[in-house]
């Protein structure tokens, strides 16, 4: 008998992604199914899919979605866990939604420590609205709005989103991780386990960054933008956790 | 006088420029982002400042201090970010802040989509954000009117201390048409701004800019004062095109894009012996009422053509005021009326069917 | 004159910038002109397309949807625009990337294996430019001078070596349309 090696997680529709050739998006959107699927949650959790180009989320995760306005996705999603606090509830959110534009919501998201999950996907450019800059953008880096490469005097410098939310109290759990090679992909899956584990058991806020890649955007091939995540990503944002409760560890 | 091809979007830039303005705050949004595009690369190069906002909350306050301070200033976006928009404007409303708005619509309502749109009319000119208040509003319907029209809507704004909309929508902005450029740009006269809260130097009385006024009695005073601006406006200011209108037996009319479609569906009309004329507002705020009440004398049914289930319509027929029907045809969502189908409505309207 | 030209394709082969090629020449002869293209993420990977008007009179409606001239660089384009083309008109079909056949009799068809002819000239990117002459030739939309002057207006300097390649493709289709012309 043939052995199943290829599977779509069930928490994934049959529909085809939109994503570009060699966006890690898909690959973050399966980590998650399969952790939902794994822990056996597809029956009770609710998602929230930002604006951006994972705004068509809810089309491809199988589980009751909501879409939110953009940047406002943990509001949405704060909204849900406090009427149905019992449930799985997770947000999925770019940087341009998530440290630009929604930059208040998750700030006090985490600090009210709203037991929800944040997926947050940092591709240091704004993908769906044509390359421009995002608050993660690199020093230095060119996008259609920093056309000189973003300036210290103009723009000021990237957000690292992790660290500064690790200063909050309200987040119980912060990690950063990278999606780059299968070494990765399977150490990002284990952190984003963690932070659906962690709101299971009730203990707050979690979030997890994954670095992900623009190829379209940062004008590179699939797997230039492997290089150039590895190479100029990563030392900007170290991978690793930055905050982990006790209960876990 | 040289001649390029333009983008309607970057046309905008292009003008708010050639007024004189330095100061661009904006957030990504399709389709108007070849704006923040094109002044991304162009203020650096005449001395003035792009910046990339966080969000269309934060654009608009930005605003609020550039025009307060007393420069001329911008920001632009489509359909969603003039919602979050819209607290910002009142406020600028209410401390009498001249700047310009650019909204390139798009299909609403929600996240709706990106294509060509002009359901945000009664956003525009029936207030939008809270309060007692109007703006003035402009719908140019070619890029060479873009350009035109920036260096009015600044002038406006100057010259009655008000936000100034300039209304668009996707097919504008995203359209190359021939414009005429002036190679000697002289930058226009800004009236002095004595009100502005720029630093003391030397002025005894601080200027404060400000939008509370806590004692009901003095706020019923600045609306007065607001309304008697806003008559000042109406008569002076009100803008439109007529075309093939003397004889006309119906009248279409619209605004931006569907005024041009609703234009060569008159021609075709005449073509066919009806004979069909054109309304177009410029400023949908003034709007030019007595145009229409002037044509009901003549005229003998009304066709009001809309990118939307029907905004301006209202506002027709409050013009024509019972004199004649006032018909409506309309695509939304993103979807835009094709000259066959409002010519065969004509057709319909003219032989009796409703 | 008032012609209505629609250039569908994927994104990437320059089915934009050819559109603009062509609403340059038009201004550059003083007559109206409007170019405008299908946008946002939806051209992304897929289909683009461009219209293009271009007439003595004021332009009153910019959009193209009954196009005079349909030119077409993929499937999925014949498929959607050619029941848009208006009677009498014309399509003209890179058939180097297109295999399909225009069902409808009432229209002009020219299949160009314009990729091809391209190669021979030593430039796969002028392929486009072909297609535009065998335009010129049979509309006569715009002339060859004015899409000339235009190459020059459109690329940038740099690149304005590649004009005489650019020119000489034009005129190759031209040549093909007036072979055409003399068969039927
Ligand atoms: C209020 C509002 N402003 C702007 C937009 C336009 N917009 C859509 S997606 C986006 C940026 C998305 O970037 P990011 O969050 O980094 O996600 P990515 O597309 O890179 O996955 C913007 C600015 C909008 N939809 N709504």
């Amino acid at each position: 008998m043939a052995k199943v090696i290829f599977k779509r997680p069930d928490s994934l529709t049959d529909k085809q992604f939109h994503y570009c050739p060699g966006c890690t998006h898909g690959i973050i959107h399966r980590l998650v199914a399969e952790v939902i699927d794994e822990m056996g949650l597809q029956d009770d959790t609710v998602g929230v899919c930002p604006v951006g180009c994972s705004v068509f989320a809810y089309d491809y995760f199988n589980v009751d979605m909501f879409q939110a306005s953009h940047g406002r996705a943990p509001a949405v999603a704060t909204g849900i866990k406090r009427c149905l606090p019992e449930r799985t509830v997770f947000t999925y959110q770019g940087d341009g939604d998530l440290a630009s534009i929604g930059t208040a919501e998750i700030v006090h998201a985490a600090a009210r420590s709203e037991k929800i999950t944040t997926i947050f996907v940092n591709n240091a450019v704004y993908g769906m609205t044509g390359g421009q800059m995002a608050p993660t953008t690199l020093p230095g880096q060119k996008t259609t709005t920093s056309p000189r490469g973003r300036e210290k005097e103009l723009n000021g410098l990237p957000v690292r989103v992790s660290e500064m939310l690790a200063t909050l109290d309200g987040a119980v759990y912060v990690a950063r991780v990278s999606v780059h090679d299968p070494k990765h992909i399977v150490q990002a899956k284990k952190a984003i386990r963690k932070a659906f584990e962690i709101q299971k058991a009730g203990l707050g806020f979690a979030l997890v960054e994954v670095l992900s890649t623009c190829p379209t955007n940062w004008g590179l091939s699939p797997k230039e933008s492997i290089k150039w995540l590895a190479e100029n990503m990563i030392p900007y944002y170290p991978l690793g956790v930055f905050k982990e409760p006790a209960e876990v560890k | 006088m040289s001649k390029v091809l333009m983008k309607g979007n970057e046309a905008i830039g292009e003008g708010a420029i050639r007024a004189g303005c330095r100061h661009f705050f904006g957030y990504p949004i399709t389709p108007q982002s070849e704006l923040p595009h094109y002044l991304a690369k162009r203020m650096p190069e005449v001395g003035g400042v792009f910046l990339q906002a966080e969000s269309e909350t934060s654009s608009i306050n930005m605003v609020y201090g550039a025009a307060g301070a007393g420069f001329r200033t911008m920001t632009s976006s489509s359909s969603p970010g003039l919602s979050l928009m819209q607290e910002g404007i009142s406020y600028l409303v209410g401390a009498e802040l001249p700047c310009v708005v650019v909204n390139v619509m798009r299909g609403g309502p929600g996240l709706g989509n990106i294509a060509p749109a002009q359901g945000d009319y009664f956003q525009a000119v029936k207030g939008g954000g809270h309060g007692d208040y109007k703006l003035v509003v402009l719908a140019p319907a070619s890029v060479q009117e873009i350009i035109d029209m920036m260096q009015v809507a600044f002038d406006l704004a100057d010259q009655y201390r008000t936000p100034v909309m300039l209304v668009g929508d996707g097919i504008l902005g995203q359209m190359m048409e021939p414009v005429e450029l002036a190679d000697e740009v002289t930058l226009p006269e800004v009236p002095a701004k004595p009100w502005a809260a720029s630093g003391l130097k030397g002025r005894k009385k601080p200027n404060i800019v400000n939008s509370l006024y806590i004692v009901p009695e003095d706020c019923e005073e600045l609306n007065q004062r607001l309304f008697a601006k806003y008559d000042v406006i109406a008569a002076q200011e009100t803008r439109w095109e007529e075309y093939r209108l003397e004889d006309a037996e119906i009248v279409l009319t619209g605004f931006g894009t569907a005024a041009r479609i609703a234009k060569s569906v008159v021609d075709k009309a005449r073509s066919e012996g009806i004979k069909a004329g054109l309304i177009r507002p410029i400023t949908l705020w003034p709007f030019p009422s007595e145009v229409y009440a002037k044509a009901a004398a003549h005229a003998n049914k009304f066709l009001c053509v809309e990118m939307s289930m029907g905004q301006m319509v209202e506002d027709v027929r409050l013009a024509v005021n019972g004199k004649k029907p006032v018909h409506f045809y309309g695509r939304s969502g993103g979807m835009v009326p094709l000259a066959k189908d409002v010519l065969a409505e004509v057709k319909k309207l003219m032989a009796g069917g409703e | 004159m008032l012609q209505e030209v629609l250039i569908a394709g994927f994104g990437g082969q320059g089915v934009l910038s050819t559109g603009q090629l062509l609403a340059y020449a038009g201004m550059i002869e003083n007559k109206q002109v409007a170019w405008i293209p299908s946008y946002g993420p939806e051209m992304r990977g897929g289909t683009a397309n461009c219209g293009i008007t271009i007439s003595d009179e004021p332009i009153s409606s910019p959009l193209v949807t009954e196009p005079t001239t349909l030119i077409v660089m993929n499937r999925p384009s014949l498929d959607k625009f050619e029941k848009s083309v208006v009677p009498g008109g014309l399509i003209l079909i890179n058939s180097s990337l297109v295999d399909q056949k225009v069902t409808r009799q009432d229209l002009q068809v020219l299949e160009i294996p314009a990729n091809r002819i391209a190669e021979e000239l030593g430039n796969t990117k002028v392929a486009n430019n072909i297609i535009l002459g065998v335009l010129i030739e049979l509309t006569g939309i715009v002339s060859l001078e004015a899409v000339v002057e235009s190459l020059k207006k459109v690329l940038p300097a740099r690149r304005h070596n590649l004009i005489p390649v650019n020119q000489q493709a034009l005129e190759k289709g031209m040549q093909l349309a007036k072979e055409f012309k003399n068969k039927q």
